[in-house]
């Protein structure tokens, strides 16, 4: 069936909820609304006010709770509505979520998945755009996945419930309505820690996720024109990574562009560039690049094109690690 | 200026005291059987007696820093004999009495202090989260443990313990709120001992009470004396016997003292007086009243005061003994309960800690 983003949230989790009934779904609004973005609409219809709960304002609150259901034996599903607000509840995630079945040594675990609307280019508020995966991918015990495709959105949330551990699931908000595809019904699983090579390509190897994923696909094309082979990887899982997928493409092509929407500083491309440096090094053509946003706070709309990578960046980076 | 007409009142309640110091109770007393009473008792001594045990622990250097609980037995044991078998525990980290009285063993509990994750390992079948540490953090998770409880149409209830000092945090809010809105079946606990390390209450909040905080949740809350075993007894059981009926969570304020320092590494002298110790000392203490309670009551003489002392410090010893002797997890171990199972970057990093363990040459 084709489905947008949001869709395949949604069918995500009316499977997930129609399969096991200790899956939950919680967050703000996700209940009579069907969620700011739509995305949990009519799951409350479906599965009563017990299981979709609008709940009080407050993402500790939120986090806190679902660790606590997770803990006594419920699947919960928690929603931020958009990840810049989601720092109240950061106390919950490093110092329990992530830790609890090691400090139990594997009496407890927690298996929450905790969605978030994330990323700029819709002219929000601040607040609203923001990518801040690296302060989720740095705490032990929580897995991170930012899938791109309608396909990979549905299979990745399923696998994300089914895991016995935390997953932050990344929902890019540029995304949620930007494309449909065909996403298989009813029973669809995507591993998380595996990557999609969504361009093939043999001189330089684009490493990317979330909304970057078109915008490196459309920049490859471009550079198809300059006789230029780009190969496009969408990570889709950021924790764990695909290593052996990024080494084999870095390996082949030689030549490696990072691109992050995120800040640059200690960012999630930092450490895929220390993973090629140790790795890679001596297939390296050129040095590794990254294309990123800034270090400064995400700007107020007029700005966030200038701030957000695009196809002309991502080129300019490809050329100049093609003619090093 | 508005007139007081329109003024919100707070209808205060009393602080409910059961039994006197001189161990006379009043018309509240459950009258429980004199074998609950002596279990009672023989808990909050064991308490007492892990304790200084683990002061003592601590200054020898057998042990990093301790979080005494002296002062606050009555709170813990009373509160954890009105729970059934099935019930949870939320813990914080100075509840070594209510998790002993549920059943986690002291070698456990000396273990955490020693710096032995296996300290944490609650046994199977015992219905306790392990110590949680940053400050009414784990409100949130006894909330949710009891909500998930209600979904699941479990009989159980969860209590939660944690400080005064956690009434100021938002976890504190936050789950209080989350518990009334959702009704969820949680007695929540506040061991009101007086001090957040140095900060008195009247500086952490100007609320006169804590237990008016519950009337913002639309939950019960009541006011304890938490120097009498019996009092809070009698406030869990029936707390917990509403929260099982449907009624919802109760916001339990049990007025007790910490005797000891907030941790080994804390000097009380420099926030508090001696004197206001030893009056506590010589005036409230919750394990004398109980004797005195059970020597009223015919239950006790100092014949069987004495061997219960020297029977306890045995057990206390022993656990110490075997705690100390426990060698703690290897770091693989620990990688390895990190998630389920683990990824590649873990699993080289089990590779790095095999290669780089036992030492050798560089």
């Amino acid at each position: 069936m084709m489905m947008n983003n949001v869709q395949a949230i949604n069918d995500a989790l009316m499977y997930e909820m129609g399969r096991d009934p200790s899956v939950m779904v919680m967050g703000e609004d996700v209940g009579r609304d069907g969620g700011v973005f739509r995305a949990t609409a009519g799951l409350q219809e479906k599965y009563g006010r017990e299981r979709v709960v609008d709940t009080p304002l407050s993402e500790n609150g939120i986090v806190g709770c679902a660790v606590g259901l997770a803990l006594n034996g419920m699947k919960p599903v928690a929603e931020i509505q958009f990840s810049g607000f989601v720092f109240a509840a950061y106390d919950q995630l490093i110092s329990h979520a992530g830790r609890m079945r090691q400090r139990s040594l594997g009496r407890f675990n927690v298996p929450i998945v905790v969605r978030m609307p994330y990323g700029g280019g819709v002219r929000a508020l601040e607040h609203h755009s923001e990518s801040d995966e690296t302060i989720f991918t740095q705490v032990p015990g929580l897995k991170v996945v930012a899938p791109h495709s309608p396909s990979d959105v549905k299979g990745l949330l399923i696998s994300a419930i089914r895991d016995p551990d935390p997953v932050i699931f990344l929902e890019h908000i540029r995304l949620y309505r930007a494309f449909r595809e065909e996403v298989p019904e009813g029973e669809h699983t995507v591993p998380i820690g595996k990557a999609k090579i969504v361009a093939k390509g043999k001189d330089v190897s684009i490493l990317t996720w979330g909304a970057m994923v078109g915008v490196s696909t459309e920049a490859a094309k471009q550079l198809e024109g300059e006789g230029v082979s780009a190969e496009v990887i969408d990570l889709r899982s950021l924790k764990p990574l695909d290593v052996g997928a990024i080494m084999d493409s870095v390996k082949k092509t030689g030549r490696a562009v990072i691109v992050e929407e995120a800040r640059r500083l200690s960012g999630f491309g930092s450490d895929l560039s220390a993973l090629l440096a140790e790795r890679a090094l001596l297939y390296l053509k050129a040095p590794i690049a990254r294309v990123s946003g800034y270090d400064i706070r995400f700007p107020l709309y007029r700005l966030e094109d200038e701030y957000l990578p695009d196809t002309r960046r991502i080129m300019m980076a490809v050329r100049e690690a093609m003619s090093f | 200026m508005i007139d007081d007409r329109h003024l919100f009142r707070l209808i205060k309640g009393e602080t409910l005291h059961i039994v006197k110091q001189d161990g006379t109770a009043s018309a509240e007393d459950p009258g429980l059987p004199p074998a609950t009473l002596l279990d009672m008792y023989r808990m909050m001594v064991q308490a007492r007696a892990f304790d200084e045990k683990a002061l003592k622990l601590q200054r020898m250097g057998k042990m990093g820093t301790y979080a005494p609980l002296s002062g606050q037995e009555a709170v813990q044991i009373g509160s954890a004999f009105a729970l059934e078998k099935e019930d949870w525990i939320v813990p914080s980290y100075r509840e070594a009495g209510a998790m002993m009285a549920r059943g986690v063993p002291m070698k456990l509990q000396y273990m955490i202090w020693m710096g032995n994750d296996y300290g944490n390992r609650i046994p199977d079948g015992v219905n306790c989260l392990p110590v949680s540490i940053p400050v009414g953090s784990q409100m949130l998770h006894a909330t949710g443990f009891a909500w998930a409880a209600k979904i699941r149409k479990e009989k159980y209830a969860v209590a939660c313990y944690f400080g005064d000092g956690a009434t100021s945090r938002g976890d504190f809010h936050e789950s209080l709120n989350f518990a009334g809105v959702f009704q969820v079946p949680a007695v929540f606990v506040c061991s009101n001992n007086g001090y957040a390390i140095s900060t008195p209450v009247k500086d952490q909040t100007h609320a006169e009470t804590l237990a008016q905080k519950a009337i913002a949740y639309g939950i019960r809350g009541y006011r304890v004396d938490g120097m009498d075993a019996i009092a809070m007894y009698v406030a869990v059981k029936d707390a917990l016997q509403r929260a099982k009926k449907g009624e919802g969570p109760t916001l339990i304020e049990a007025l007790c003292y910490r005797y000891g320092p907030h941790t080994t590494a804390d000097n009380p002298d420099l926030y508090r007086q001696k004197e206001e110790v030893e009056k506590v000392k010589r005036d409230r203490d919750p394990i004398a009243r109980f004797r005195n309670y059970l020597v009223k009551k015919g239950l006790w003489d100092d014949d069987k005061e004495k061997s219960l002392i020297e029977e306890i410090g045995g057990l206390v010893d022993a656990a110490a003994k075997e705690a100390e002797q426990s060698p703690p997890p290897t770091l693989e171990e620990l990688a390895r309960n990190v998630f389920a199972s683990p990824p590649w970057y873990l699993a080289e990093e089990i590779d790095y800690m095999k290669k780089v363990a036992g030492g050798g040459s560089p």
